[in-house]
């Protein structure tokens, strides 16, 4: 009795998840060898998978979902620029920076 | 030092008869191992983000646990959730999704030699390299070693099994917990995915093009919405990315 409409999600999250995601673990079992460490290839394979975290982040930031949207983008942009800060200050410290993100965004929402 | 903690490793044809108990030994071991380190916890705060995401993108918790089994990549699933919300195309979302998970090849690549025995299988290494994620794979350097070769690929199985599990538990925090805080506080949970993501990609970055790559995708993605170009998670790994490695090889031959 389950309408097409509900399993859709699922579909797309094995077509456009799952399966590209997968994709090169499975390579990476088949080929098993021949890729080495340090080749120039995989730096410039990172600095695209890094490139593009870097964007999904800033988007994130930009282009809020909805309850982060209720929270001027002056003050979420403010938020991540003092938890990067405080994250280097704290001799790169993810805990110290996350926190001091989240200290400016709320704060920084409720006066 | 790990070496002489292997008395019973045994290279010769006994290993094919590998008992069952002695693999679910292994397994439990590694379910163990999981529970001790410090990725646990890591791997909770993360996915507390990534299920409050879930929840204020419409997607159902079934959803969310699934895509935590079968994608069992953060980043990915932040990628996934966050491109299908705001409605992008689906080639596009699995364009972006496959950028970022090529980076998983060389890692699996590089873990399989401490998992393989003379006469292991390509079909038991399915399961550890659908396992292999950040957390996985730097746990399995650091505990492999000590472990016997035969038990390795079902300790790594109880090691995956139990980050997953751990993973599981974060998103499911955070998608009730955005279901049911006052607006502020979600804005606050979802604000957790940008600030642990932007500061432990900072923690990997190893040579200059890692620490450009990072620097240029921050400006480039909201440039390309601005400028509403298509396909802008990919132009933003693809232009940032071939830019931070271009800077890297041009330094590396000035110097």
């Amino acid at each position: 009795m389950t309408p097409l409409a509900d399993l859709w999600p699922y579909l797309v999250l094995i077509l456009c998840g799952f399966l590209p995601n997968d994709l090169w673990r499975m390579l990476g079992v088949i080929v098993g060898h021949g890729v080495a460490e340090n080749s120039e290839l995989l730096i410039w394979v990172r600095a695209v998978a890094i490139a593009l975290l870097a964007g999904v982040i800033a988007k994130i930031v930009v282009v809020p979902p909805s309850a982060l949207a209720t929270i001027p983008i002056a003050i979420r942009v403010a938020a991540i620029g003092c938890g990067f800060g405080a994250y280097l200050a704290a001799r790169q410290s993810v805990f110290v920076g996350v926190l001091a993100g989240e200290a400016v965004l709320v704060i920084g929402a409720v006066i | 030092m790990p070496d002489s903690i292997e008395p019973f490793k045994n290279v010769s044809t006994t290993t094919a008869e590998t008992p069952s108990h002695r693999s679910t030994n292994a397994f439990l071991d590694g379910v163990r191992a999981s529970w001790t380190s410090a990725f646990t916890l890591v791997l909770i705060g993360t996915f507390v983000g990534v299920g409050a995401l879930a929840h204020d993108y419409g997607f159902a918790l079934a959803w969310l646990a699934l895509s935590t089994m079968l994608i069992w990549a953060a980043p990915a699933q932040v990628i996934i959730i966050s491109a299908l919300g705001a409605g992008a195309p689906l080639i596009e979302v699995a364009l972006a999704v496959t950028l970022s998970a090529v980076r998983l090849l060389p890692m699996v690549v590089s873990l399989l030699p401490l998992l393989r025995a003379p006469d292991t299988r390509m079909r038991d290494l399915v399961l550890p390299g659908h396992f292999t994620a950040a957390s996985v794979w730097v746990e399995s350097f650091r505990l492999l070693p000590r472990i016997p070769l035969e038990r390795r690929i079902a300790f790594c199985n109880g090691l995956g099994c139990g980050f997953m599990a751990a993973g599981e538990v974060g998103g499911a925090i955070g998608y009730s917990l955005a279901a049911s805080l006052p607006v502020l506080l979600t804005a606050a949970l979802l604000f957790l995915t940008p600030l642990s993501f932007l500061m432990s990609s900072a923690r990997n970055c190893l040579i200059l093009s890692d620490r450009l790559a990072l620097a240029f995708g921050l400006m480039v993605s909201p440039l390309l919405v601005y400028l509403q170009i298509g396909l802008d998670l990919m132009w933003t790994g693809l232009i940032a990315g071939s830019a931070a490695y271009g800077v890297h090889v041009v330094w590396r031959t000035l110097r």
